[in-house]
């Protein structure tokens, strides 16, 4: 469970806010902040991961450090943020992870790539892995075909269900009810903003990161990765129908679909890692919460490999290098697919489960505003 | 030209000429920096607070009334002169200078597009803004975010800034400002310029000089703002002859959370409790009517009848009833079971209490409770009586709140005229003194107060005295 420390830190900044409300037109945090007047650790987990991390808030705070009160709303909310993914972590015997998240990704990542090195060297030899493969299978003849579904798949799916794990947990947790998370409306509502990054951008004017000024740049680094990220799982599905459906398999030749759309998605996810990992390195760290920065760099890191393994397999897929360049990017992966639910890439399922608590709670407030028996203020 | 050696950062800076210097480093002095240095003046703003505390009571503001023909994205219909001028002379009782008064309504028409273009971003109207969404443009994120907008632009445009510079002295002969003495780094320097604008605010956070018009209590007043706003060139500029504008014993003084931080507080100090309960003195006795009229009608006087109190605390207490029915403040409210057990968390005598609520609760007529029109819920009998939205404290918990006089600004200024210059004793303007903002203030709300009209003077005048500074240096 999270501390009392952070959660007690929060109630502070959120009563503060709440007395205040100048920032109630950068995000989702103010306006739903608003509609509560005092606030239980499930309010506050709902909003530190309704929160997105614009930091505009800290730098119009009156109330900012300095100031006695010491509002620091990123960073407050941004460290329970943290905590609520330990909270949410399914198996919970996984949640020590988050703890040196960094780290963790790092060790299982290279573990992954020399698992996978030294199986591949071990079962098939130099003498075919330096060799050129072309043709038809040209990927299968270093790792076979079997070797790299059933893995995959079986912890494709693993993923899968540890997100809908920790979106329930956030939601129990948060103090939904299951009708509101199946609800169309809210739904549809929560995949636009998702879509948009809506709340990316400070009310229309940007995100004061990775300083003081208002900047575009975070969202749409988020945008190329996110879209990035989209376009190689729709490359990937491609593939793979083309493989067991149509019995074409990979490697396939440039002007397919799955080779474009995957390497559009590559190089996309190659400029959004780095300008994210760029803006890190550069932001301010006095709004951030420090003890997240290692699972940012881990999560960013990987995927920047992922996709510049895997770009390098394309360009090289013709020449000696291919065996090992396929066994070192499949090893990234997996890295990739067993880190998933412990480390940043979590944020997706419990920023979707706020985005639609919010949108109910809109909905809720519209029917009320809207309905002729309320007495209106 | 600087007289003076300085620390090498300093130095740096001052190196330079300047044909101008700005006085303060709130939204008038910025208005004025970005006027006249857009003008071709080169400019030096000295802040005498660092960095993170920069913009004085800006920072602590969030809109600013503006005359407009239409709406706009931020605001929801036309605001013309007149309703304009019909509204501040309601709220100054007609203490003010109707020239100067019409002038600066009349500059302010479409400001908020000078301030978007020059980095201000204001919201569309919310929830907690709509009463004002006609008549004032709501800054995104606040003063603060107005401010950080704003000495970004003067920095772009090459304002000069020094913060923790704070000018000490200035020197005026015959009338025209020769040069200022500023401290920075425990350093006096002198800065000679071709003119000048005093935009540092009033003299509210000035607790001895506030004393000597309201004696020993004033120890207790709890200043809203900036710690910054001493009055030093309020009263220099007194001293060598400038003529004051404004009744020196007033100030704008709301009832606030006892426990609010001496200074720099801000708005969540602001308790919005009283119509809803009750408010006793420290001898747990009622003092004044309520519920008189609507809170935001109400809030300013409260802080002169709490400062009329004994020790200038007193304690509004409420019960469940009402506990939802106002904005959360940032203190929590003091619980108690009973009246007892209230009064002894008060530490007010508990049989004196409990007969103050006796009382009152027995003079509550009947009537239909609503928070929201100025209803029929009164007292019968009771002196002083309350006059809406009374009803019997019997519903536990109890909830208190201890009050103390928050103090917004003073009155006090320096006279000015339509080009912002300072106006001597011999009522002829200084040709190179100008003012703006809170010092000046006064010329033109001279009592009351109107929501985001401090915004409005300071950034006309901030403009006018930066354009006219301008053209003074340049001619």
């Amino acid at each position: 469970m999270s501390s009392p420390e952070i959660l007690k830190e929060a109630d502070h900044v959120m009563v503060i806010c709440n007395s205040c409300r100048y920032c109630e037109g950068y995000c989702a945090v103010f306006p739903a902040m608003e509609r509560r007047r005092t606030f239980t650790a499930h309010d506050l987990r709902y909003l530190a991961n309704l929160c997105h991390n614009c930091r505009d808030c800290y730098y119009a705070c009156q109330y900012a450090p300095p100031h006695e009160f010491d509002v620091n709303v990123p960073k407050t909310l941004g460290e329970l943020r943290l905590e609520t993914y330990q909270d949410f972590t399914w198996p919970g015997v996984f949640k020590g992870l988050f703890r040196q998240n960094g780290l963790a990704v790092a060790l299982i990542t290279t573990l992954s790539v020399l698992l996978v090195l030294l199986l591949t060297f071990l079962f098939k030899g130099p003498a075919t892995v330096f060799a050129i493969q072309s043709g038809e299978n040209a990927f299968y003849r270093i790792i076979p075909y079997w070797a790299i579904v059933i893995p995959l798949t079986a912890l494709g799916l693993f993923v899968l269900t540890t997100l809908l794990k920790g979106i329930a947990n956030f939601w129990r947790e948060t103090g939904g009810t299951p009708g509101e998370l199946f609800g169309m409306k809210a739904n549809v509502q929560a995949i636009r903003d998702v879509l948009q990054l809506k709340y990316l951008d400070g009310g229309g004017h940007g995100c004061n990161y990775p300083d003081g000024r208002f900047s575009f740049l975070r969202k749409w680094f988020h945008h190329f990765v996110f879209y990035g990220f989209i376009l190689c799982f729709i490359s990937t599905t491609i593939a793979a129908i083309y493989d067991h459906f149509l019995h074409w398999s990979a490697p396939y030749p440039f002007w397919s679909w799955p080779v474009v759309l995957g390497t559009v998605g590559g190089a996309s996810l190659l400029v959004g890692t780095v300008g994210l990992l760029y803006l890190k390195l550069k932001m301010d760290p006095a709004p951030a919460p420090l003890r997240a920065f290692g699972m940012d760099i881990a999560f960013l890191s990987l995927l920047f490999l992922t996709s510049l393994t895997g770009l390098l397999l394309l360009l090289f897929r013709e020449t000696p290098a291919m065996g090992t360049l396929l066994a070192v990017h499949l090893g990234i992966v997996l890295g990739l697919f067993i880190t998933m639910p412990y480390g940043k890439f979590i944020h997706a399922a419990y920023r979707y489960a706020a985005l639609v608590r919010n949108a109910n709670e809109k909905l809720a407030e519209d029917r009320l505003a809207d309905d002729p028996t309320q007495n209106k203020a | 030209m600087v007289q003076m050696v300085s620390t090498p950062h300093d130095a740096d800076t001052l190196s330079q000429t300047f044909d101008l210097l700005v006085i303060g480093g709130g939204n008038a002095a910025l208005c004025a920096a970005i006027t006249a240095q857009e003008a071709g003046a080169k400019v030096l703003l000295l802040e005498s607070a660092p960095i993170e505390f920069r913009g004085g009571n800006s920072r602590h503001t969030r809109n600013l009334r503006y005359m407009h023909e239409r709406g706009n994205d931020h605001l929801t219909g036309p605001y013309l002169e007149d309703e304009f001028w019909d509204d501040l002379k309601r709220v100054t009782g007609g203490q003010t200078n109707e020239e100067l008064a019409r002038f600066t309504i009349r500059q302010s028409n479409n400001v908020g597009e000078w301030m978007a273009r020059h980095g201000v971003r204001f919201q569309p109207a919310m929830r907690g803004t709509l009463h004002l969404a006609r008549t004032n443009g709501f800054f995104l994120g606040g003063g603060k975010a107005l401010i950080n907008a704003y000495y970004a632009t003067a920095a772009k445009l090459g304002v000069q800034i020094l913060y923790d510079a704070e000018v000490t002295d200035l020197e005026i002969q015959d009338g025209r400002f020769q040069s200022a003495s500023f401290l920075s780094r425990g350093i006096t320097q002198k800065v000679r310029t071709k003119a000048v604008v005093v935009a540092s605010g009033g003299f509210q956070a000035n607790l001895d000089w506030l004393k000597e018009y309201w004696g020993p209590p004033a120890e207790n007043f709890i200043i809203r703002g900036t710690p910054y706003d001493k009055g030093r060139m309020l009263r220099v500029l007194l001293d060598r002859g400038a003529k004051p504008v404004g009744d020196p014993r007033q100030c704008h003084a709301v009832a606030i959370d006892a426990r609010a931080p001496k200074f720099d507080g801000g708005i969540v100090t602001r308790l919005d409790c009283v119509p809803f309960g009750i408010v006793v003195n420290k001898h747990a006795r009622r003092f004044y009517d309520e519920g008189e009229d609507f809170w935001p009608k109400r809030y300013a006087i409260w802080g002169r009848l709490v400062a009329q109190q004994p020790d200038q605390i007193a304690y509004a207490v409420i019960d469940s009833k009402s506990i939802d029915l106002f904005m959360p403040s940032v203190f929590p409210p003091i619980e108690a079971a009973s009246i007892n057990e209230m009064a002894a968390k008060l530490e007010l005598d508990p049989a004196a209490l409990k007969e103050t609520v006796a009382a009152f609760n027995q003079a509550v007529r009947p009537g239909r409770f609503d928070s929201n029109d100025l209803d029929d819920c009164t007292t019968a009998g009771l002196e002083p009586t309350k006059s809406h939205w009374a009803r019997p404290l019997d519903r536990p918990p109890y909830y208190g709140y201890p009050l103390r006089p928050g103090i917004t600004f003073t009155y006090l200024g320096v006279t000015v005229n339509d080009h912002a210059q300072v106006i001597m004793q011999d009522d002829q303007p200084a040709e190179n003194i100008f003012a703006a903002g809170e010092i000046m203030a006064g010329n033109i709300l001279g009592k009351g107060y109107m929501a985001g009209f401090g915004m409005t003077i300071g950034t006309v005048f901030g403009r006018v005295a930066g354009k006219e500074a301008a053209l003074h240096v340049i001619s």
